[in-house]
């Protein structure tokens, strides 16, 4: 066996997602280039962290949409879960006057039990995932608005929840390199979500369910738990992007939301996992997330209508998947 | 006779495999030709070159004595090859005609409309020249696979093919269908079409092919007449070397403990009344007809399926078996006759396909994977099992149907199960490495696991087990020793109803066939 066979090297997702993995990051570069070449204000440090900023929640929600996807299920309620999140943020931090650290693990702990009632309707009521977090996209929809009242709830007694996303940890260690906290979660959500991929049981049993589910449980492995544990986790994350996005707006907007889920599955789509499973991974759905807010903002830089930008998001898609399905077709 | 189809010199290579090389046939018209060859010899790789649907690296195909160039199956069409696939590629939805001219339907109305009439017309012509009784308005899904094979015969006619590539046509097929299927053949052959013939089955050679061509390895190994060759030399052709056919020596287990032990099991109509047992170091064989029950009494011991009663005792004491991961952690492995979709993960490498039953074990605080101690344990068995795969770290769909009933072999052994039930265990493997799997249970059995064998090849159970259940619809009709003759498992296999039932009181616990 040679060396780097017994090196335990992260590629569990088939060299597929490798090779699409570069063919994305080139794409990305490409982008960045184009849109610097067109406009100098591209370059700036201010626009690229807006940039950044721009790409944390989405990134988050398709972090977690990447997850159920490797499963080979799909998740339609990262969006509105997101929102319940804050909203639950909002009620415990505004309404109850809770500190600021029980009001964050409500969020998550939410996200958590919502995750893990979809993995129990796809896991135990075998309802299809994508009927199942249909019906909770709706569901949570309507609770938001329910237990907010219909209306935003602002944290202006909560001081320090927009630090949360808006504040810069590392602009305070290196002055001059002001990156909001926002973008350093997700960094930190993606990279503790790529370790639990590659290097831990939960992870190996994401991408063998996605790979062949009947094979797994016929190994005698109780699949029904590993699933449910795979959307709690995907909850959770949710949770994580609800915080970020109501320290954003300094308030829980229960309207919101809805929407968010497709822009992330697009980011995980162009990323190069697999919607039917098996094969995926973080940095590529990173990637993915940073190709569609760089093309959201260099687009509004060049004064790119709005209307247009979602054409070019759409056809970057498509353009993506196909690229995708020439390379297997020719192996 | 001219050659109508030459291939010549055919090279062609997959991202790490080299499929074929220097491969050739020759076809002449008229003529049935064998492809014969191990599972991996190159046998469909080849035909689907023939058929356009893969692309030659490098080499010569001549048509009539001409060079042609095939770059798609239309292309092959026109050109008069037609092949019919192993998997039937009709839509069930659709009646046969549609199916036989789907996209060049005959119109009508200047083009607007669908010619019906004209389109059935036209199948019915086609069928009646092969002599078959079809009404070209049924529904496809609703034939016999025999007679949807039948469409898709008549479909490769419509084109005019003077070439027709069979790839294994009789698998599904009963005796009934198979010599229908042969008479068809013989029709085609005198009006000048070129078969070949792809089949695993020595006596269907016999009974209708005029030549043979072996393949090994993805190379040529050569043609020889089927009438004249023996069965033993296409063999040695095939595997490289002689086989021997070894009867298996019983070893007595009288005074060895049950370790697996079934009481009345029950499902519906498809488990009735099921009761046998399972020695240490003993290999129990279960024979039947084709929806016997036997896969039924191997996935509801196992807790695939649910049961309505019965009671399943390991070591004596009572287990609760009610789903998969009961069944193992009472030290009972399932390996399915259809490993791609219950057995493997195909997308993943062999070490998580070898660990995938055992992850646990590998899995350290915080839920971490041990990959240094699974890379050891999948080498460990790539070793012991001589398993083929350039490292473990290899995707197992990439591996031949052998090295991959290995790797399912691998991961019950690796989770240390004592009863292990193989469920058509050599079902697409070769010849060559079937042996190798016999070896593989005999030795499992000396080392003292109790092991099931389901298989529907009569000389595969006789050769392996040291006692021989027999299933009729549902019901376990007798037990034999083993060295049984076929005719005594021929006679339970067949024993129908009540008369089951009246055997089984009068029968013998150790069971003796009358």
């Amino acid at each position: 066996m040679s060396a780097t066979a017994s090196t335990g090297t992260i590629s569990i997702g088939s060299k597929f997602s490798g090779a699409h993995r570069l063919l994305a990051f080139a794409s990305l570069i490409a982008l960045i280039v184009v849109f610097s070449l067109a406009s100098p204000n591209f370059m700036q440090t201010s626009n690229i962290i807006a940039i950044l900023q721009a790409t944390s929640v989405n990134g988050v929600l398709a972090i977690a949409a990447t997850l159920v996807i490797i499963t080979g299920g799909i998740d339609l309620s990262v969006g509105t879960l997101m929102t319940f999140c804050a909203v639950v943020a909002g009620v415990v931090l505004t309404f109850w006057g809770m500190p600021l650290g029980l009001g964050v693990l409500a969020a998550i702990l939410a996200g958590a039990a919502s995750g893990t009632l979809s993995g129990t309707f796809v896991a135990k009521l075998k309802i299809p995932p994508f009927i199942a977090t249909l019906g909770m996209m709706l569901i949570l929809k309507g609770l938001s608005l329910v237990i907010s009242g219909t209306r935003p709830i602002y944290f202006n007694n909560t001081p320090g929840f927009t630090q949360i996303s808006q504040g810069s940890l590392i602009g305070t260690v290196i002055p001059g390199l002001p990156i909001p906290n926002g973008v350093l979660i997700l960094f930190l959500v993606a990279i503790a979500t790529s370790f639990i991929l590659e290097r831990t049981i939960l992870g190996r049993f994401t991408f063998a369910l996605g790979s062949n589910e009947e094979a797994v449980r016929l190994s005698g492995v109780n699949t029904d738990r590993w699933k449910i544990a795979v959307y709690a986790l995907a909850g959770s994350i949710c949770g994580v992007a609800g915080l970020l996005i109501a320290s954003r707006l300094n308030s829980a907007q229960p309207a919101l939301g809805q929407g968010y889920e497709l822009d992330a599955i697009a980011a995980v789509v162009i990323g190069g996992t697999s919607l039917s499973g098996g094969r995926g991974t973080i940095i590529g759905t990173l990637i993915g997330a940073l190709i569609i807010s760089v093309l959201a903002n260099g687009l509004r830089i060049l004064s790119v209508a709005q209307e247009w930008q979602t054409v070019v998001t759409g056809s970057i898609i498509i353009l993506a998947v196909y690229t995708d399905i020439l390379r297997r077709r020719r192996l | 006779m001219n050659a109508l189809v030459v291939m010549k010199d055919i090279e062609k290579s997959f991202p790490g495999v080299r499929a074929l090389h220097n491969a050739q046939l020759e076809l002449l018209s008229g003529e049935v030709h064998a492809l014969m060859g191990e599972n991996g010899a190159g046998k469909s790789t080849m035909m689907k070159i023939l058929a356009g649907i893969y692309r030659r690296d490098a080499g010569e195909i001549l048509l009539d004595g001409k060079p042609v160039e095939i770059n798609s199956p239309r292309q092959a069409q026109e050109l008069g090859i037609g092949i019919i696939h192993q998997e039937l590629n009709l839509m069930p939805h659709l009646t046969a005609a549609q199916n036989m001219f789907i996209g060049r339907e005959p119109r009508k109305a200047a083009g607007l409309l669908l010619d019906e009439g004209k389109l059935n017309a036209q199948a019915a012509e086609i069928f009646a020249s092969m002599h078959l009784k079809l009404d070209p308005r049924t529904l496809v899904g609703g034939l016999t696979i025999a007679r949807q094979q039948m469409v898709e015969i008549a479909k490769a006619l419509s084109y005019r093919s003077r070439v027709l590539i069979m790839d294994e046509p009789t698998a599904a097929l009963n005796d009934a269908e198979i010599n229908e299927l042969f008479a068809i053949i013989a029709r085609l052959k005198a009006e000048g079409v070129g078969i070949v013939y792809i089949s695993h089955k020595m006596d269907e050679l016999k009974r209708i092919a005029d030549r043979v061509t072996v393949m090994r390895d993805g190379e040529y190994i050569g043609t020889v007449p089927a009438e004249t060759t023996p069965v033993e030399k296409i063999i040695s052709m095939m595997v490289g070397r002689a086989l021997t056919d070894e009867r298996p020596d019983v070893p007595d287990h009288e005074n060895s403990e049950v370790v697996l032990a079934v009481r009345n099991l029950n499902r519906g109509t498809v488990i009735r009344d099921v009761s046998f047992s399972v020695r240490k170091g003993e290999i129990l064989g279960f024979a039947g007809l084709m929806g016997a029950g036997r896969t039924e009494v191997a996935r509801a011991i196992f807790g695939a399926d649910r049961r309505d009663s019965g009671d399943i005792f390991m070591h004596g004491n009572k287990v609760d078996i009610r789903m998969p991961q009961d069944a193992v952690r009472a030290g009972i492995g399932y390996l399915s006759e259809d490993r791609k979709h219950f057995g493997l993960a195909t997308g993943m490498d062999v070490r998580n396909n070898v660990v995938l039953a055992s992850l646990r074990r590998f899995t350290g605080p915080g839920g971490l994977l041990k990959e240094a101690a699974m890379h050891d344990a999948a080498s460990r068995y790539i070793d012991q099992l001589a398993i083929k795969t350039p490292s473990d770290r290899q995707e197992v769909r990439l591996l031949s149907g052998g090295n991959q009933q290995k790797i399912v072999i691998a991961k019950w052994l690796l989770r240390d199960c004592e009863v292990l039930i193989f469920d058509e265990p050599t079902r697409g493997i070769d010849v060559g490495a079937k042996n190798e799997i016999y070896k593989l249970l005999n030795a499992l059995a000396q080392q003292g696991r109790a092991i099931i064998v389901i298989s529907s090849e009569l000389p595969e159970v006789l050769r392996l087990s040291h006692r021989i259940a027999v299933m009729c619809e549902g019901r376990l009709t007798g037990v034999l020793p083993g060295g049984a003759s076929q005719e005594e498992i021929m006679h339970l296999a067949t024993l129908r109803g009540d008369a089951a039932n009246n055997n089984k009181h009068t029968k013998p616990a150790k069971g003796e066939a009358k």
